[in-house]
């Protein structure tokens, strides 16, 4: 039994903004898989719903004629998975979701919800902001754009307004071609485990030269975090296992970890370092490196 | 053997995955009420001032209680059968409610309302003001002089023993060894975890009984408890048992019984249901005891061990629960895997604390000792340059061995050197162990290592040992069987079902066996614990059943004028033993026993038995790893147990334990401990927080049995419940000194931890 006073069903995008609007404590919920936890811990009284599950569009994931790739809010972590557009451009970015929670989860847990909600941890946000993703709000009177990194301003909070709905990712064709990546979650657990921390690297290298780097942390610092520093440093450079040391230390500079029971600041600092270290050795090395 | 010793299907199986089984959830009463229970959220000190005034304005609340509501009867909730019955027990140091908090969630008030948000609502009403006394977290805390007392004049020191083995002076032995060893150990506290929390509810019935409805490894105990709780005489509350989804000890002990009881008599006996969260469940039940080692051994030339010391420390946390049982039960299994040739010497403390309470948990003390003194004797092994197997061999336990700490009792049938044995060849130990003593430099580094074990069936000389069956033959010729055991999940219904059959000679299939217990119904059993149904339930079913199969022959004889002994029971039919005709169907003579002038009278039998022996399991798991220097993680590429249990009874249900102990060793070992503030606020009591291990982090497990016949089991078996939860943990450990080189003497080694390690050792 949930402390929920009012539940209402969207029937369509325009409904559920003017419902929002119209009803300005309420929340919207998609997957649930937080939102529930929440309700039952006892953090949202009297919770009043908004569903926007039976809205259509917001399920898709579509690739545009100009090669970008749309990816409809409402999309689960498991349909982002198994999606042939996602497979065949942005095969990392459905293995990081892979990574979320359980199957189970992943059934009914949605990119938006995730994206939403602002957690640290989150497993398909780093790899989103290596993709620069572009965050699409909308609300009765106005729609806007901002990148992900922009969204989020502190632990569990994103710039959402409260009439607002995250309707869309769009990942721009200029940052997935000619790049691979690679998600290294570092967790107690292989299942059902929230990121010790999150590493999420992607590369364009051609002819064992790195043209362009994007490296983002989660859980590395209140929000995730680009390793700009290390990205500008890595432009140009060889594809060598020395070269790769020189980025991952110059990462540290772009982190600032904290210590908690779940993982000292020093741990992660060095998962930092390590998981950097190994996606791109995974990703650029051909001599085999470990 | 005809039906024992087969891997037959489960009585209960079709029920429990068609969902049929009732749990104590699925019991739908009209108007049940929804009890729950206030928990301090301070660890320490009283209550200066409680008002549930504004909580009982609240509409659609029944009933509140609070430690003035309840009777001032200080009580021992635990499982054990108490020699001294009906005295309240050793340690009867806990109120149902309390205005003395002495641990972060300890109960201080319930509410009985008509939905769960009411109730909720309802707690959250309760205005509660305290004078907060000095947070202990560890027995050295605790115990310094000038403490305050958790408990009146007990210097927050719960129990204490010790004793000495053999004749030589120790100081004097320890100067006799050509090398003599210390470690010190620390196994922190892991909960139960068990499917199906602590759930009851209560009501009062048409006699004005109280009836409580309970998910409990012990009815009888149970009953007897809380009767005294609640000032009552036993006839008074009735405790039934339906299906249960486990317990692993957490529920050998009276946690919500006395609770929901209170509240259905404040609600003038209306029905009520606590049905306990998992955040709840994993600080307001039990712990399994965090406890620390010091371990000291001393050893010839060639390796015999001839003096060792152990001095170990038990958190029991704000509650005795077990009391001292579970420190004392350690020192006795820390000088029997390995007796010293001269002097053993055992020092035990248990120490009260503001931590929540610890109780019984699968192996009773034992994977803590265990992982303390295989790990130790793996550091001795190599301080001595020998190979840890070929040290183990030479200072086991050997048949013939006397038990000074069980009345003298000589130890026979010791399956252990083979268990080893097998364990050895299972992981390819000979090969592995050279191939990965070479200098290792990678980020992934490999190793092996392998743990002994020994363990006690069962809790006799040092308490009762009791249990009872009734069967009774149907006019169809099929067989009910009513235990006074409990089946909490693991199997013993299917096995006690087996021996029915196995020594009446009635098919399995035709052995009706009763899953619910009724303390009004059920034959007198203390339940589920200390690896003892299959042991000591089974010499009643055992007994039962032969006395019921001679009824059989005996009519039989009445109308064949055959002998009872020329007659046996094959598959339903009575035949002549030697030209195996068919002398009558069981059927004609169930039926007979119901409706004939001549020869009616119910063919049945109940018995009770009174098991004065015990009798020792034994084994041995070897590991192989591989870990990640730069991470701390360790993954486990193969690992095995084998078990010397005696007779198997029904191996699948024995791999079955096997896999789930194994699973909750490596649990302990490398992933699982409860966490707590420096003012004792749990951190981590949910399943996102705990590191509960999942199938994805469970290996492969390997499982192998020796096979040995213990002529004190009622068909050559001993303990196997709880054993495979010991030795995984020190295995892993080992595996990863010699991977590693580093000596891991703490659990869990997770990768926080491992980092640490490395990082101090310069891996990293």
């Amino acid at each position: 039994m949930l402390d929920i006073c009012e539940y209402y069903e969207a029937e369509s995008l325009n409904d559920a903004k003017r419902k929002l609007a119209s009803s300005p404590s309420a929340n919207i919920i998609a997957g649930g898989t937080d939102l529930i936890i929440r309700i039952r811990d006892g953090a949202m009284a009297n919770a009043s719903l908004i569903g926007i599950g039976r809205i259509e569009e917001l399920k898709e994931i579509s690739l545009c004629k100009n090669g970008d790739i749309h990816i409809g809010s409402m999309v689960t972590f498991r349909e982002l998975e198994q999606n042939c557009t996602i497979k065949e451009r942005v095969p990392y970015l459905g293995e990081a979701g892979g990574t979320m929670g359980g199957p189970q989860i992943r059934n009914v847990a949605t990119i938006g919800g995730n994206l939403c909600n602002g957690a640290v941890s989150a497993d398909a946000v780093a790899m989103l902001c290596c993709l620069n993703a572009v965050l699409v709000l909308e609300s009765v009177n106005s729609t806007r754009s901002m990148l992900i990194q922009d969204f989020y301003l502190g632990p569990g909070q994103v710039d959402l307004m409260a009439d607002e709905i995250l309707t869309g990712i769009t990942i721009r064709e200029q940052d997935y071609l000619g790049y691979q990546g690679r998600y290294i979650k570092a967790s107690q657990r292989k299942a059902m485990d929230i990121a010790t921390l999150g590493c999420a690297v992607s590369v364009n290298c051609q002819e064992g030269t790195i043209r362009d780097l994007r490296i983002a942390c989660t859980v590395a610092a209140p929000t995730p975090v680009r390793c700009s520093s290390a990205e500008k440093l890595a432009v140009g450079l060889k594809a060598t296992s020395d070269n790769i040391m020189k980025i991952r230390d110059a990462a540290l500079g772009d982190v600032t970890p904290r210590d908690s029971w779940r993982g000292s600041k020093a741990y992660r600092k060095q998962l930092v370092m390590i998981n950097i270290q190994r996606a791109l050795e995974s990703l650029v090395l051909t001599d085999g490196g470990e | 053997m005809k039906t024992l010793g087969k891997s037959l299907k489960r009585p209960d199986a079709i029920t429990k995955v068609t969902g049929k089984a009732k749990y104590v959830a699925d019991y739908q009463v009209k108007n049940m009420l929804v009890g729950k229970i206030l928990r301090s959220n301070i660890a320490h000190g009283h209550i200066t001032k409680i008002d549930v005034s504004k909580a009982k304005a609240l509409p659609g609340v029944v009933a509140i209680i609070s430690a003035d509501d309840v009777p001032d009867i200080k009580f021992q909730p635990t499982g054990l059968p108490i020699a001294s019955y009906p005295e309240p027990g050793m340690h009867a140091d806990k109120n149902i409610l309390t205005n003395y908090v002495r641990f972060y969630g300890d109960e201080i008030a319930a509410v009985a309302a008509v939905d769960v948000l009411t109730a909720r609502k309802a707690l959250e009403l309760i205005e509660v003001e305290y004078e907060e006394l000095p947070v202990y977290l560890n027995p050295q805390d605790a115990m310094t002089e000038g403490t305050v007392e958790i408990h009146p004049d007990s210097k927050n020191v719960l129990g204490r023993n010790e004793f000495t083995i053999g004749e030589t002076d120790l100081a004097e032995a320890f100067e006799r060894c050509d090398l003599v060893r210390e470690d010190e150990f620390m196994v922190n506290p892991v909960q139960h975890c068990q499917m199906e929390n602590h759930i009851a509810y209560a009501y009062m019935d048409e006699k004005e009984r109280v009836v409580i409805v309970t998910s409990t490894q012990i009815p009888h105990i149970v009953r007897r408890v809380t009767a005294h709780a609640l000032g009552l005489t036993a006839n008074q509350v009735r405790i039934i048992k339906p299906y249960i989804g486990g317990g692993f000890g957490s529920k050998t002990d009276v946690c919500i019984e006395a609770i929901v009881a209170s509240l259905t008599l404040a609600a003038g006996g209306k029905p009520v249901l606590i049905d306990m969260e998992r955040e709840e469940c994993m600080i307001g039940t039990r712990l399994r005891h965090a406890i620390q080692f010091k371990i000291k051994t001393g050893v010839n030339r060639e390796g015999r061990i001839l003096a060792k010391e152990m001095i170990s420390v038990s958190n029991t946390g704000a509650y005795a629960s077990h009391g001292h049982d579970i420190a004392s039960k350690g020192g006795g299994n820390f000088f029997r895997t390995y007796p010293a040739e001269l002097v053993t010497h055992f020092e035990g403390t248990t120490a009260y604390t503001n931590l929540p309470p610890a109780g019984a948990m699968r192996a009773y003390g034992i994977p803590q000792v265990n992982f303390a003194v295989e790990s130790h004797m793996d550091d001795v092994a190599s301080a001595l340059g020998m190979d840890p197997v070929v040290f183990r061999k030479i200072n086991m336990i050997q048949e013939g061995f006397v038990d000074p700490l069980k009345r003298n009792m000589v130890i026979e049938n010791i399956g252990l050197d083979q268990c080893l044995d097998k364990a050895k060849d299972y992981i390819g130990w000979d090969k592995k162990r050279k191939q990965y003593s070479k200098c290792q430099t990678g980020d992934r580094r490999r190793g092996v290592g392998i743990a002994c074990f020994s363990y006690g069936t069962a809790v006799w000389p040092y308490d009762l040992e009791v249990a009872g069956a009734r069967m009774k033959l149907d006019p169809d010729g099929t067989l009910q069987l009513t235990m006074g055991a409990t089946e909490i999940g693991q199997g013993s219904d299917t096995v006690f079902c087996q021996m029915a059959s196995e020594i009446t000679g009635i098919a399995y299939e035709h052995v009706l066996i009763e899953h619910i217990n009724d303390t009004d119904h059920s034959p007198f059993d203390t339940g589920a614990y200390a690896s003892r149904q299959c042991y000591v339930s089974g010499q009643a079913v055992k007994k039962a059943g032969l006395e019921i199969r001679n009824q059989i022959l005996e009519r039989a004889e009445h109308l064949s004028g055959i002998k009872v002994k020329d007659l046996d029971i094959v598959a339903g039919q009575i035949v002549e033993v030697n030209s195996k005709r068919l002398v009558i169907s069981l059927m004609d003579i169930a039926l007979k026993s119901y409706c004939s002038m001549e020869l009616f009278g119910v063919i049945k039998s109940e018995v009770q038995v009174d098991v004065r022996s015990t009798a020792y399991a034994f084994g041995a798991s070897a590991a192989e790893v591989e870990v990640d220097i730069k991470t701390g993680r360790v993954e486990i590429l193969n690992i095995c147990n084998v078990h010397d249990s005696g007779t198997i009874l029904n191996p699948m249900l024995a791999k079955g334990q096997v896999h789930g102990g194994m699973s909750m060793s490596l649990g302990l070992g490398l992933s699982e401990v409860m966490l707590f503030n420096d003012k004792g606020k749990p951190l981590n009591n949910n399943l996102l927080d705990y590191k509960l291990p999942t199938i994805m982090d469970t290996p492969d497990f390997g499982v192998e049995f020796v096979e040995t016949y213990e002529p004190t089991g009622p068909f050559g078996n001993k303990a196997l419940g709880e054993p495979p939860a010991i030795s995984p943990a020190a295995a892993v450990r080992n595996a990863i000194l010699q991977a590693t080189g580093v000596r891991v003497n703490q659990t869990p080694m997770n990768p926080q931890s491992l980092f640490e390690r490395f990082t101090l050792e310069g891996l990293i």
